[in-house]
């Protein structure tokens, strides 16, 4: 911004018709935006950060750093663009992390409606799973988002190729292959030493493609009407997990959205928008030795959540979201990331311009192992400063 | 997964074989499709992305968009980001080579226009939506329809020069009429050269600036910006004191504020259509300004009379 500032002064001073080439330089630099997530909360029980499910949500009482991020763009040359999202955060003991979320490349003029991305990226299971969290339309993921894509999503080093399909309605094939090792392979190969499911995660070095994430995705839309529109997904996500060297893992992901919006609506109010995701997880678990044993078993889990949002009246947006997660095989009930929980959290937003947000929002939490209902209540709110790219649909 | 793959690219084939010769246009709002198609004929398919009675700053990106992207030849967007909030992701996913930035496909109407309300000094947003490039909303000065004709007409002669010079006759006989019109439009205008008129969004500059009408405030205090309480009591001292008759607005802006500020002043509030919206009964360029200085002209011409 300021460079683009500078420029338009140069061009100023020298004066010249500058508003053709003032556009020119400035689309040099690449957009540069940082977006700050904070949020204040309460709960009934002490431990926040055991029933928050997502590596941006509240993780204590109190005044949560949710994310901070710096996000880059541009166009590469005539046949790529660049895109990269580094996450400050700062953890509950007051420790600063900084994280290379995304860094990837992304083809635009490849032939037969092709499209290759590659590089460090969220794959695009579902639809929540590849957006950033300050344009979640709450402060917490979805505990489906949490226990089977994990803390901080299904992301790592890999490749994507889609295709549009030349259909009549929009459709599209999605393939990626990603390195699943790590918190964000959470369900694959995570993270060697760490526990899961009471087993300790191996190490368990690619040897071949099995050993990857493969993320098949199907997705198509279709507008109703000039006001109403519809997208369909269907995802999986298959690959080697770090249960034992021969443990396998299958995920599989329907998702639906449809939105209302009048044609003359003010600055896009007034809306409705409607999300539900429903998810599938088969991990397959080795035997362990140890002091209490373990056969060898598969896990099943399942669950979803649905959510309306409803921007009543300019600046204000009201919503409520339906959580349920349960699993079988294994004893899902010993395991605070199996047992059964149904949540439901209504929230309503401010927002004073696109560039900032206040948010409130009440959880009902129902847990398993837990003898009352959790209560708990946050407050978020959201700054955004600098040139960030426009979101998709 | 590999049968589906090779049904879509079976598909593809089949679908690519049986393509017309029409050169297919695709714009992102429909006073650039009317243009497009005054001097393409029935030579081009034009379809805007977004509707006339829609605010161009606020199109959803809907997935059926990178669809008519994917199969465009051209697409002519306004540029100095009118489209920002949704052009950018569409363009990204519609795979389409011809219409990438600096293709000849690609028409950036902005380029070949001189914008108004070029900031003269430092800017950010605490001003509202400032554009940094200038006002972007130059379609409404009719005067830029030729500029934007001559954009359609040079790209589809590139394109498709065996057919140049149907396109240069097109071109011709739109500019001929664009300019009996417009002395039309002026000769109306006339009596009321110098009124002074507010408007909610500062969308009218060059609309105003053409016909001779004098913007002495917006509804909204900044771009973007809703009004506040205290700036519609400014507003209602402006126009008491400026003896204010018209208030102009687009057909997506609430009418809480302008009701109020009619109840309180006796403003007479006015819906302009900024584009081609056959719902109401704007069909073409022209039809957006015969329109327009109709409602006005008339509304004029009886506030006189009080």
């Amino acid at each position: 911004m300021r460079a683009m500032l500078i420029v338009l002064f140069i061009f100023l001073a020298a004066g010249s018709d500058f508003s053709a080439e003032a556009q020119q330089v400035s689309s040099m630099n690449p957009k540069i935006s940082l977006d700050g997530l904070f949020a204040v909360g309460a709960s009934t029980v002490p431990d926040i950060e055991n029933i928050e499910t997502g590596g941006h949500d509240p993780n204590q009482r109190g005044i949560t750093v949710q994310n901070v991020e710096l996000t880059m763009s541009a166009a590469v040359d005539p046949y790529f663009t660049g895109n990269a999202n580094i996450v400050y955060q700062i953890d509950k003991q007051g420790e600063s992390t900084v994280e290379l979320e995304e860094a990837y490349l992304t083809s635009t003029s490849l032939p037969w409606n092709l499209q290759l991305k590659g590089g460090q990226f969220f794959n695009q299971f579902g639809r929540l799973n590849a957006t950033h969290p300050h344009a979640w339309d709450f402060i917490d993921q979805p505990l489906v988002n949490g226990r089977f894509l994990g803390p901080d999503g299904l992301r790592g080093p890999g490749l994507q190729l889609s295709y549009l399909l030349p259909l009549p309605i929009y459709s599209e094939a999605i393939i990626a292959v990603q390195n699943g090792s790590g918190g964000t392979g959470f369900s694959f190969r995570n993270t060697p030493g760490e526990e899961l499911f009471g087993r300790t995660v191996v190490d368990r070095p690619v040897k071949s493609l099995a050993d990857m994430v493969i993320v098949p995705r199907l997705l198509g839309s279709v507008d109703l009407t000039d006001t109403q529109t519809v997208v369909l997904g269907g995802s999986g996500a298959f690959g080697a997990n770090g249960s034992r060297t021969d443990t396998q893992t299958a995920i599989y992901g329907a998702d639906l959205y449809y939105k209302w919006k009048p044609l003359t609506a003010e600055s896009g109010w007034p809306f409705v928008g409607w999300q539900s995701e429903v998810i599938m997880r088969r991990y397959q678990a080795g035997s362990t030795a140890g002091p209490t044993p373990l056969q060898q078993e598969t896990l099943r889990d399942r669950g979803g959540y649905t959510q309306v949002l409803w921007g009543f009246t300019r600046p204000w947006v009201t919503g409520v979201r339906l959580d349920y997660v349960a699993g079988s095989g294994g004893d899902p009930a010993a395991d605070p990331l199996r047992e059964r929980r149904f949540r439901v959290s209504p929230d309503i937003t401010f927002y004073p311009s696109e560039f900032s947000k206040w948010r409130l929002q009440y959880n009902y939490d129902d847990i398993q192992s837990r003898d009352k209902p959790v209560h708990s209540v946050f407050l978020q709110w959201e700054f955004m400063v600098g040139e960030h790219g426009a979101h998709k649909f | 997964m590999k049968k589906i793959l090779i049904a879509g690219i079976l598909w593809s084939l089949f679908f690519s074989s049986f393509a017309e010769a029409k050169l297919n246009i695709v714009t992102t709002t429909p006073d650039f499709a009317s243009v497009a198609k005054e001097i393409g004929g029935d030579r081009v398919e034009a379809a805007s992305l977004a509707k006339g009675v829609q605010d161009p700053h606020f199109v959803d990106a809907k997935p059926s968009f990178i669809r008519l992207l994917n199969q465009a030849d051209i697409l002519i967007e306004g540029g100095a980001d009118l489209e920002v909030g949704w052009l950018p992701p569409l363009l990204e996913s519609a795979r389409n080579g011809k219409i990438q930035t600096g293709n000849p496909g690609r028409i950036v109407v902005s380029r070949g226009i001189r914008l108004s309300g070029v900031p003269t000094g430092p800017i950010d947003r605490s001003q509202g939506d400032v554009h940094p490039l200038g006002n972007p909303h130059f379609m409404l000065d009719p005067e830029n329809g030729k500029i934007i004709g001559e954009e359609v007409a040079s790209t589809l002669c590139r394109l498709d020069a065996g057919s140049c010079e149907f396109y240069r006759k097109n071109q011709t006989v739109f500019n001929q009429r664009l300019d009996q019109k417009i002395s039309d439009w002026l000769q109306r205008m006339a009596p009321y050269r110098g009124t002074r008129v507010i408007t909610y969004h500062e969308s009218w500059p060059y609309f105003a600036e053409r016909f001779g009408l004098n913007v002495v405030g917006h509804v909204e205090p900044k771009p973007g910006i809703p009004p506040s309480p205290v700036h519609l009591e400014s507003l209602i001292d402006l126009i008491t004191r400026e003896k204010v008759k018209v208030l102009i607005m687009e057909p997506y802006f609430g009418d809480q504020a302008t009701k109020f500020l009619a109840q309180k002043t006796g403003i007479q509030v006015l819906v302009f259509y900024p584009s081609v919206a056959p719902e109401a009964g704007i069909n073409n360029y022209f039809d957006i300004f015969e329109r327009n200085i109709t409602r006005l002209t008339e509304t004029l011409k009886t506030a006189d009379k009080k």
